[in-house]
């Protein structure tokens, strides 16, 4: 294979005009932190609503939360994104629909949305196994001293259950930032899409796939390591000796 | 203070409590004892609306917990429970485990409710431990963090259901002394346990249970001298040979 690598491509102008190529996959990773960080605050929304509802026993919420994680999960989240962009906009009322479809930046509120509810489905399923793994008799002990549910919940069973859950969550999270790459799909550009963007300009596929990937790898390595200070801030002295 | 009248609980088909009919006056010390899978946690765990039941009703402090307007966290408040594994918050230092309660169901301030803790703390001699978290103390010294939190809401009433049998037995003495003061002080206690000292000590009445029925329902003179029926003979034989 003979191929022409050439590094300093990434400090020449691209031809859209607006700076180097560099600094094209500079602003396309801001899209990308924008949209992970909008998604993931949904998805941790969505995510709490569903795993406390799934908790609950016996009520009419708690199948229509299992019903919402079974859809969320089990469709690819390409066809998600499509149905929240290109479908979603015909069923509603027509004045609606125009309105969303002339919303400014509407790929970037549509790739939260999408992004932000598949997610969401993960995180619940992730928070329902947290609470369970917690003893029968924490929810009991904190009825018992009569707290009623929605305040157990809130001062003995989800601190509890959300430190429990901090590692899966962190790569939840990584998932979340990954799945931002699919929003090029509508339009936005992020990262991949400016990635590519510089391939189809200036032909150097390698270096432009090159500087993403890195660009990648350094907003994960940042997202692990400030989880990692989270779980360490807090941290039980001595919890683990409890576990039975 | 207590009244046990006619409940009886189903799981599915299993029948855990049969016709438990009992009360437990102010002032009384009353302990549960049986064999294992008797109902005695269960049967306890009605009384504060822990457990639901199917069949009768028993009222706390005049409140029916049958009664559709009754409010079950407020009755809760008024009722200490103390568990067999502590439960305790792990997450929560020992004076926030004291506090929470306080703070959050009898709305007092922070002041109020650290001034109580660190006086109940005293009380069972771990005043030392405030800072601490749950898991850097001993089991015994968990329980008896676990008596002060139920102790903190000013209860009329205190359930324990074993509190002692998860204890190492060097432990249990520390946990139990705790118990026996309360119970002089007039604390009116449903006692689950089979630590036959403590109920010669300081029970005034001895129930015991069998297959989800109370099978003898005694003072304590009654049930150690004479028990009447035979399953108590034949329990009481068993545990007091060691
Ligand atoms: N959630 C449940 N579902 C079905 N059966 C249950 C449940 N909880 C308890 N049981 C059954 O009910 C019976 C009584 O249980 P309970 O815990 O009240 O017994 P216990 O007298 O406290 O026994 P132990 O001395 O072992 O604590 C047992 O046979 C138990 O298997
Ligand atoms: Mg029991």
């Amino acid at each position: 294979m003979s191929y022409n690598w050439n590094w300093g491509i990434l400090l020449e102008q691209s031809p859209e005009g607006i700076g180097s190529y560099l600094y094209t996959l500079w602003l396309g990773l801001q899209w990308t932190m924008l949209v992970a960080a909008g998604a993931w605050i949904l998805a941790l929304a969505v995510g709490s609503v569903l795993g406390v509802a799934r908790s609950l026993p016996g009520r009419w919420f708690s199948p229509l939360a299992t019903a919402y994680v079974e859809i969320f999960r089990n469709i690819p989240l390409l066809v998600q994104l499509f149905l929240w962009y290109f479908v979603m906009p015909e069923l509603l009322p027509r004045s609606w629909g125009l309105w969303v479809k002339q919303l400014p930046n509407a790929p970037l509120y549509t790739a939260i949305l999408g992004i932000g509810l598949y997610m969401g489905s993960r995180v619940g399923e992730q928070l329902r196994a947290g609470i369970q793994a917690l003893p029968r008799g924490q929810m009991m002990a904190a009825t018992a001293i009569g707290l009623t549910v929605p305040q157990a919940f809130r001062f003995v069973i989800l601190p509890q259950a959300y430190r429990i859950i901090l590692p899966p969550l962190t790569s939840e999270f990584l998932n979340t930032i990954k799945n931002t790459s699919v929003a090029l799909t509508i339009g936005l550009l992020e990262l991949t899409a400016r990635a590519r963007a510089m391939q189809e300009y200036s032909f150097q596929v390698f270096e432009a796939f090159t500087a993403a990937t890195v660009l990648y790898l350094l907003l994960n390595i940042a997202v692990t390591f400030a989880m990692r200070l989270i779980e360490s801030r807090v941290a039980v002295p001595g919890l683990g000796v409890l576990k039975k | 203070m207590i009244e046990i009248d006619n409940v009886s609980k189903w799981y599915g088909d299993f029948n855990v409590l049969k016709h438990c009919t009992t009360s437990v006056t102010k002032g009384e010390v009353v302990v549960v004892c049986g064999p294992s899978g008797s109902g005695k946690s269960t049967l306890i765990k009605t009384v504060n609306g822990l457990e639901e039941f199917q069949e009768g009703d028993i009222r706390v402090d005049g409140t029916a917990l049958k009664d559709k307007s009754t409010n079950l966290p407020k009755l809760r408040s008024r009722v200490g429970m103390v568990f067999q594994h502590f439960e305790l918050f792990p997450h929560l230092k020992i004076t926030e485990n004291l506090c929470l309660g306080q703070m959050k169901v009898l709305g007092r301030d922070r002041e109020t409710a650290m001034k109580k803790a660190t006086a109940l703390l005293e009380r069972v001699g771990l005043e030392a431990h405030a800072h601490k978290f749950p898991g850097q103390l001993s089991g015994g010294q968990q329980q008896r963090v676990a008596i002060a939190r139920a102790l903190c809401m000013d209860p009329i009433v205190m359930l324990f259901d074993e509190p002692t049998s998860a204890l190492d037995p060097e432990m249990v003495n520390e946990v139990l002394d705790v118990m026996v003061e309360l119970a002089r002080e007039g604390m009116t206690m449903m006692v689950v346990t089979h630590e036959m000292g403590f109920a010669r000590k300081v029970a005034n009445r001895v129930i015991f249970m069998d297959r989800g029925e109370i099978v003898e329902d005694a003072t304590k003179d009654d049930f150690f001298g004479k028990p009447r029926s035979e399953r108590a003979q034949q329990f009481l034989s068993k545990i007091l040979t060691h």
